[in-house]
């Protein structure tokens, strides 16, 4: 057993910092690379992609990050896990493999967790007792069956465990949880049980930490933000995880960033609910046990967590079509800019209503007054506003309503008051609207399947 | 005395459906104990009128000095749904350290 590993951070999100996995492996040492692609909305825009092409389905970055990291990766032996399989993690494997072909790569373990998929199954288990209730109003999945875009099971970290087990290079999954890729190397490599909850409790903490990125070392920090060094060089955080479940977060010494009390305290109070629930298919959490101390040079120890049994279900996310929605925009100048802003709203949605349209809701933002804290924003003297833009967005179930606001955006320009511009790009079109429909089920009806690919 | 919240502490803010979570983590004891004498729930509902339209809950987390607030019906719906700029209530945490509280 090792006594020490190393599991680094490389994305937060699909859309996060290209540089950052290749700095993960270029600038230190790591044992373990994991990477965070899904987000809800990611899984029903990734099955869209799917439908119309079997071949799509993942997030399309993974192919080309691993030809800059695979060689890498295999001369210091790290190993990757990711869920951005998506809906497609077999289709990701095996670009992934030619990847590895064309690198002229002699021998590499891909493995994939599937079985989170349960959108084709949805009748039969709706019909087998299991309604899918939504997890905030309590109604049945059957009421928007027909309008389901996809349905995914959260995995936890034990599947990903069973992947490395068969000596996997790299574990590419679909729905897993994100504390789950971080937390699933420590049980394998320290021969951690299902029922040692503490120290699972300590692994998903770290999982948390590290599953939104460089926010754990530095970035989009709300405090002393001016003095963090080299946020162009940011270093995303590592966690290093020891057999007693003790974790020390920091990064690579020569990125930029900060890891600080403060900067992992951060993270640690994002999108919580009740701190001493935390629940994951692995175990349930307890965040007010955690201990962090600041060890100085970027590092902190995060030890003594408490956990709990996991519950008998597996969180269950599913999206759905919900109508249109469409946004514009337009620039309004000094002088009077909010002023004329607020006029030209009233103007369009006295046209908007003349027309007949059908909206559920019209929302309208004056971005440089009140988009980010509405009536909180405190008043401001107009002969200092330099500019203010409008925003309109509108949601409705009516495709034509919403259509037709689209092109009610630019003839404000020369019918409305003056000074303004920033119409460009044309008629904003309407674009589908993804609610997410939270549920649960029972984790006897899913069972995750690991299946390796080989060179 | 009058002091700016964002003066005895920090914090973090984002989106579970559409409640809005807002971490506040005050810089020291003595912050801490201001931050939990004098942000009640009933004080963050009352702060964010027009903005939140649910339950406010809160916990506390004296172990790193924080507070953990969950404003329910507050994103417009969240997610895609929401038609806010800020649909997933990112900001929201800097517009709690805007307040002033006087403290005795």
């Amino acid at each position: 057993m090792k006594d020490k590993i190393r599991i680094a951070s490389g994305q937060g999100f699909w859309g996060d910092l290209i540089e950052a996995p290749y700095w993960q492996v270029t600038k230190g040492d790591i044992d373990y690379l994991v990477m965070d692609y899904l987000a809800e909305v990611t899984m029903s825009i990734l099955q869209k992609q799917k439908n119309k092409n079997p071949f799509a389905g993942f997030a399309k970055d993974i192919p080309g990050l691993m030809r800059r990291i695979l060689p890498f990766c295999t001369r210091k032996n790290i190993k990757v896990i990711t869920n951005g399989g998506g809906v497609n993690p077999e289709a990701c494997a095996k670009e992934v493999l030619n990847v590895a072909k064309e690198l002229g790569l002699k021998k590499l373990k891909v493995a994939i967790v599937v079985g989170d998929d349960i959108f084709s199954r949805i009748n039969e288990l709706v019909s087998n007792g299991h309604p899918l209730k939504n997890m905030d109003t309590g109604e049945p999945v059957s009421i928007i069956k027909d309008k389901l875009l996809s349905a995914n099971v959260y995995f936890g970290a034990f599947p990903i465990v069973e992947a490395l087990k068969l000596g996997a290079d790299i574990v590419i999954t679909g729905r897993t949880t994100d504390t789950g890729l971080t937390l699933a190397p420590m049980i394998y490599e320290f021969g951690w049980n299902e029922k040692d909850f503490d120290l699972l409790a300590a692994g998903t903490i770290a999982g948390h930490i590290l599953e939104c990125g460089a926010q754990a070392s530095g970035g989009n920090f709300l405090g002393d933000w001016q003095s963090i060094e080299n946020f162009a060089e940011i270093g995303f955080p590592i966690a290093e995880a020891f057999p007693d479940g003790k974790v020390i977060i920091t990064k690579h010494e020569s990125l930029g960033g900060r890891v600080s009390f403060e900067t992992v305290a951060e993270q640690l109070v994002y999108e919580i609910g009740d701190p001493k629930n935390y629940i994951t298919p692995d175990c349930v959490a307890d965040f007010t046990s955690i201990k962090l101390e600041d060890m100085g040079n970027n590092r902190v120890m995060v030890y003594d967590i408490k956990g709990l049994d996991a519950t008998e279900f597996y969180k269950v996310s599913c999206s759905f079509m919900d109508g249109y929605s469409s946004s514009a925009s337009l620039t309004y100048s000094w002088p009077q800019a909010l002023t004329k802003a607020k006029a030209a709203d009233k103007i369009l949605r006295q046209r908007l209503e003349n027309l007949g349209l059908k909206f559920d809701e019209i929302r309208t933002e004056f971005i440089g007054y009140n988009s980010c804290h509405g009536p909180l924003a405190k008043e401001m003297d107009e002969d200092l506003i330099n500019e203010i833009m409008m925003r309109v967005a509108v949601r409705s179930s009516d495709f034509n309503s919403v259509e037709r606001f689209g092109k009610e955006i630019a003839p404000l320009i020369l019918t409305g008051p003056p000074a303004v511009t920033g119409f460009a790009g044309g008629r904003p079109k309407p674009s589908e609207v993804v609610a997410y429909w939270p549920a649960l089920i029972s984790k006897k009806v899913v069972v995750p399947q690991v299946k390796m690919m080989e060179l | 005395m009058k002091i700016r919240l964002i003066d005895i502490a920090h914090g973090r803010s984002g989106d579970k459906g559409d409640a809005a979570n807002i971490g506040i983590i005050a810089y020291d004891d003595y912050g801490y104990n201001i931050i939990k004498t004098y942000l009640t729930e009933e004080k963050i509902k009352k702060y964010f009128e027009g903005i939140c339209f649910g339950e406010v809950k809160r916990w506390e987390m004296p172990n790193i000095r924080a507070l953990n607030f969950l404003l329910n019906n507050t994103l417009g719906g969240g997610g895609t749904v929401s038609l806010k700029h800020d649909a997933q209530g990112k900001t929201l945490a800097a517009a709690l350290l805007r307040m002033e509280i006087d403290i005795e």
